[in-house]
């Protein structure tokens, strides 16, 4: 009875791993492949080619095709400008949310002035409001700075503290002991050499995780872009991949997976190597939100 | 207030102002002008005139909408408790003590983090009513597959098969809540012989009910304005029909298509409402099933 409990569980989690797997292989075998393989009929999972060998006979070999993610570049005219804007929003993004939340996180948990907690209920208060409910207004007004088609948009915002990641990092301040900055007071230290040599240091694990999920937003955000930009040279990965999309009416299906394997590899690479920080901050987010 | 109070005041102010010029500018001003907006017609490059309740009341008669809203709800009322099981049974899985535990559960989270323009393009791969991998998989146990994104009936289903399939957020807020869920009260329900389903059903879901809590409303507030897949798959169009025109991709196409920011901005605040009172919903229907641990 428990060892066929235990096949059950094994034969489950083997079940669900192909299925969650199938779509992310089937990505990267039809980047891979020559356009008539790609719609053979059964599919063909390993790229092949076809060779006349000695005897005379046709044999499959297999023969992944890495020339159409060069090829998909190419056709994607734009990418390495793409990639350059993407990753130029990701660490303009990155460093104002770290910053600007970890400033207005500490003036939220490490110091006691009058009113605090009322004002800290208020910054709670507007993770209600739909992105809806701001996105006109909020476009009038960069129309109005005349920043629509510029970049500014997109990464501006991200200076001024979001209540979500000031929320996330105010409970990791509140984790330290009082006597921390007390003892330093005493010493005569300031208010921001405090927060900036002794508390922040701490921080490391949590200011990690709101970098790294900011880092994950901006790269796979696709309306902010969608809105903002209009210059086809000032587009980002995931907003170029859909225009690449849209303008082949997708028959080449080879060289657009390609395309979005190089779109998603990043990503998946950056999970690997932040395995911890991530799954601790999705927890983080969870439980405390 | 002394001194030292005073002066810690300026000194949180100073500390918080990039919240505050933030709070102003992107959050007073932008809800405060949406109001305004909603009851102007206004197409951004002249200036907004005064109409009264007219987009509100446009609302009511304009057949799109209601279609838009109807197919987020039925969206919704798939995607959201099919997500939600899903990732349950997921987690309970992933915390049994099996082999290569890690490994399973990096591969079941992978397909939450794929950017949603690239899952996009694999789906509308696979859901491909030729050469597709789901068709030619149904097409070897004998069932002729729908042309999933070209048949008005299956774009909804479509979407939220793949809605489905990047469910690894909701998955590892469960898993970290079962890991929580002290061992000691399984070690003592199995001394009085307890079943997996009596522990899973007495045990496991009370404990973990604010969890379940906590991803119900957080799946209300993101079905119901999912945009990002439905605009990639249709190229921004809504689909056949519109059978997959969802409530945010018509607001999308009012704001910066028609732009009619007064309609749009009247929307948006519809669906905040309607946000707000499927929570107050939730809320209410949920309130005597969740168990507080710590009180």
């Amino acid at each position: 009875m428990r060892r066929l409990h235990r096949l059950l569980i094994y034969a489950l989690l083997i079940l669900g791993s192909i299925t969650f797997l199938i779509p992310l292989l089937w990505m990267i075998s039809t980047g891979l492949k020559p356009i008539e393989q790609t719609m053979s009929l059964p599919p063909t999972w390993i790229p092949y080619r076809e060779v006349v060998g000695a005897d005379g006979v046709v044999v499959k070999k297999i023969a992944p095709r890495w020339e159409n993610f060069a090829k998909a570049i190419r056709a994607m005219k734009q990418f390495p400008r793409y990639l350059k804007n993407t990753l130029f929003l990701c660490l303009l993004t990155v460093i104002g949310t770290v910053l600007s939340s970890a400033l207005a996180a500490y003036g939220f948990s490490r110091i006691e002035w009058r009113g605090r907690n009322r004002v800290f209920l208020l910054a709670l208060a507007t993770m209600m409001v739909p992105f809806p409910v701001t996105m006109v207004p909020m476009y009038c007004l960069f129309r109005w700075l005349g920043w629509i088609g510029t970049m500014k948009p997109l990464w501006v915002g991200s200076f001024f503290a979001g209540a979500f990641n000031v929320f996330l990092l105010r409970q990791f301040f509140m984790s330290l002991p009082k006597d921390l900055s007390e003892a330093a007071r005493i010493d005569g230290c300031g208010e921001f050499r405090i927060f900036w040599q002794i508390i922040l240091p701490l921080c490391r694990p949590a200011l990690m995780v709101v970098g790294l999920f900011q880092f994950m937003f901006t790269w796979n955000d696709f309306m902010g872009p969608l809105i903002y930009l209009t210059k086809q040279e000032d587009f980002t990965l995931a907003l170029g991949l859909q225009f690449f999309q849209s303008q082949q009416g997708g028959t080449e299906w080879h060289y657009l997976m390609a395309a979005s394997t190089l779109v998603a590899l990043p990503i998946i690479l950056l999970f690997f190597f932040t395995q911890k920080t991530f799954v601790e901050g999705i927890s983080m987010t969870g439980i405390k939100g | 207030m002394t001194r030292g109070e005073r002066r810690n005041l300026w000194i949180g102010l100073a500390f918080i102002s990039p919240w505050i010029v933030g709070f102003l500018a992107f959050t007073v001003y932008p809800v405060a002008a949406s109001v305004y907006y909603s009851f102007c017609d206004y197409d951004v490059l002249t200036k907004p005139i005064w109409v009264g309740t007219l987009n509100y009341r446009d609302m009511l008669t304009d057949r799109v909408f209601w279609q838009s809203l109807g197919n987020t709800f039925y969206f919704a009322a798939f995607a959201l408790p099919l997500g939600l099981i899903i990732s349950l049974l997921a987690a309970v899985l992933l915390n049994q003590s099996v082999r290569g535990r890690p490994v399973f559960r990096a591969i079941f989270f992978l397909p939450s983090l794929i950017p949603v323009v690239a899952a996009s393009m694999v789906w509308l791969w696979i859901l491909n009513g030729s050469f597709g991998l789901l068709n030619q998989a149904l097409e070897w146990l004998h069932i002729r597959g729908p042309q999933w994104v070209a048949d008005p009936k299956w774009t909804k289903p479509s979407l939220i098969l793949m809605s489905l399939w990047a469910c690894g957020n909701t998955v590892v807020i469960y898993l970290a809540a079962l890991q929580d869920v002290p061992r000691s009260l399984y070690e003592s329900a199995e001394i009085d012989g307890a079943s997996a389903w009596v522990k899973f059903r007495h045990i496991t879901i009370p404990m973990i009910s604010p969890v379940i809590y906590f991803n119900l409303i957080m799946g209300i507030i993101g079905s119901l304005q999912v945009f990002a897949q439905a605009y990639v798959f249709f190229s921004g169009g809504g689909g056949p029909n519109r059978s997959a025109l969802f409530y945010a991709v018509y607001l999308f196409q009012n704001a910066f298509e028609y732009r009619q920011m007064g309609y749009a901005c009247a929307m948006a605040w519809v669906l905040f409402l309607i946000i707000l009172a499927l929570t107050w919903a939730a809320t209410r229907s949920t309130r005597k099933l969740i168990f507080y641990a710590g009180e």
